[in-house]
């Protein structure tokens, strides 16, 4: 019943919504070139289906390489960082002026040196700074956060730095490294959206492209239809995420445990 | 003796002198108490013992190479993302041991402390007293010569403790290990300890070394009132050399009525 209601209630929603928004169209004759019928977006999205799926490949892959690369540099990083007072000290200090350089003021120097025959690889790069930050501090708490007397008792069995970095520091990590995770894939979306608008004509061809090209010859309705698929993106990575949360954390921690009372 | 501290010190993080002129050694196989108000540096003292400390002087001799330890804090300090079984399993599999060998030791363990049934359970499943049981099953899979414990039950209720209480001294008897128990309370020295090492602080240090009677404990006997009240004489005395003493040498034999020990 609960389960039912917690997918159906958000529908009724949408649907709600988007009949106000057809009828309100349709009601004041609002021109499509200023706001399409939810109609005319989901027909603008058939009539360039192949051309808007192409972009969305290329959306979703330059988005989820920036995502996974982001985490697995950032997890790295903070290992070290749990490891090595110093190194944090060192480090940190960039890491942070890397999260508050706005990214759309150093995109087109890295287009610039990445070549713009690598676009993709540099709309990655670029994706990827934004999506870093989040994890890095999220996954370095975690992992500091360790119960100090369970390495202790790791290290009156003779465990290594390694054993106790795999058994002890990481699971403690994780719940805390998936919610840094979870706000990287949205910034990853949002990371490789800013990329395609620096890149520009020719260079782009992802959703964000298509968005400023449609937006251009003034198809409204077309910029609306890929405007809906980079939401749809950003909702399945965030409810994937989500779910591999819910996966690993449900036996043992209180975040993903339903109380009833 | 299996352990012996001569002239032992060590400074607390803060710079304060934590203990200074720790000395006192243990007899193979015994039950020996470690009392003292709260920062009296007993723990300090446990963990130096444990080697997870080491002194800023003095020395700490184990007779022979450092035997197996086993360490219980005074929270259960499990892992939470991992069952009781795997949990115990631990030590066992930081030793290499197969696994097959493993799972049955740990399992083993977590019967003797009375968790048959609860191998696949989660920490947050279990109560604060079974998740303590965890924790002692754990430092016992491990088959220590020396269990150090650093007020394992301190943070348990009244009955919890009792029954913990009952079975750490079932399980010393039948291991046949040495147990050094570290403890702010009167009545649990005197109840689980042979030997109680009264500690006074800034800088810690042996106040008394009482030796109590053998045999089974009867909480409601004079012989265990005056234990108690030995050993409070001796905790809150002004700090002076160490001295030894005896409570309740005699074998009293006359029960105490239940009103007379609520003055307790």
């Amino acid at each position: 019943m609960n389960r039912i209601a917690n997918i159906a209630l958000p529908l009724l929603v949408a649907a709600l919504l988007l009949g106000f928004w057809e009828w309100k169209v349709a009601h004041d004759a609002i021109p499509v070139y200023v706001l399409p019928a939810p109609s005319a977006i989901a027909r603008a999205l058939g009539e360039n289906f192949s051309t808007l799926m192409e972009s969305l490949g290329t959306t979703l892959l330059v988005t989820l390489l920036a995502f996974l690369s982001a985490s697995i540099a950032a997890l790295l990083l903070a290992i070290l960082f749990s490891e090595s007072r110093a190194a944090e000290r060192i480090f940190y200090p960039y890491a942070v002026m890397l999260q508050v350089t706005p990214v759309v003021a150093i995109a087109p120097f890295i287009l610039l040196w990445m070549g713009y025959d690598r676009v993709t690889a540099a709309e990655t790069l670029i994706a990827a700074i934004v999506a870093f930050f989040p994890v890095l501090s999220n996954a370095t708490l975690g992992l500091r956060s360790a119960d100090f007397n369970l390495i202790d008792l790791m290290r009156l069995y003779g465990a290594s730095r390694w054993q106790i970095l795999w058994r002890v520091r990481l699971p403690t990590a994780l719940p805390y490294l998936l919610s840094g995770m979870k706000t990287a894939g949205g910034l990853a979306l949002i990371g490789s959206v800013v990329a395609e608008f620096v890149a520009g004509s020719g260079a782009a061809t992802g959703l964000a492209w298509r968005i400023i090209e449609a937006t251009n010859r003034l198809e409204i309705a077309t910029a609306f239809a890929a405007l809906a698929l980079l939401v749809t993106i950003g909702l399945l990575i965030f409810y994937a995420l989500s779910a591999v949360e819910y996966l690993l954390l449900r036996r043992w921690h209180e975040s993903a445990i339903t109380r009833v009372l | 003796m299996i352990l012996s501290l001569s002239d032992v010190s060590r400074r607390f993080p803060n710079g304060t002198q934590a203990l200074s002129g720790l000395g006192f050694a243990i007899a193979e196989g015994s039950f020996v108490s470690l009392l003292g108000p709260s920062g009296c540096g007993k723990s300090t003292a446990l963990r130096l013992i444990a080697g997870l400390l080491e002194p800023d002087g003095g020395t700490i001799r184990w007779n022979g190479a450092k035997p197996e330890l086993g360490f219980v804090f005074q929270e259960p300090t499990l892992m939470p993302w991992a069952t009781a079984l795997a949990n115990v399993r631990l030590p066992l599999e930081l030793k290499n041991l197969p696994r097959a060998e493993a799972d049955a030791r740990a399992q083993a363990a977590l019967a003797r402390v009375g968790l048959d049934g609860f191998a696949q359970a989660y920490p947050r499943e279990l109560s604060g007293g079974m998740k303590m049981r965890v924790s002692i099953a754990r430092a016992l899979a491990a088959q220590p010569k020396v269990l150090l414990m650093d007020e394992p039950f301190a943070a348990l209720d009244e009955p919890a403790r009792a029954a913990l209480n009952d079975d750490l001294l079932r399980l010393w008897r039948e291991d046949g290990m040495t147990v050094i128990f570290v403890t702010h309370s009167v009545a649990e020295s005197a109840y689980l300890s042979r030997r109680v090492l009264v500690m006074t602080p800034r800088p810690g240090r042996i106040a008394a070394d009482i030796a109590l009677p053998e045999g089974p404990r009867d909480r409601l006997s004079p012989q265990f009132l005056e234990s108690q009240r030995v050993i409070a004489d001796a905790m809150h005395r002004p700090a002076s050399p160490a001295r030894a003493e005896r409570a309740g040498g005699g074998g009293v034999s006359e029960r105490a009525s239940a009103k007379e020990t609520e003055g307790e």
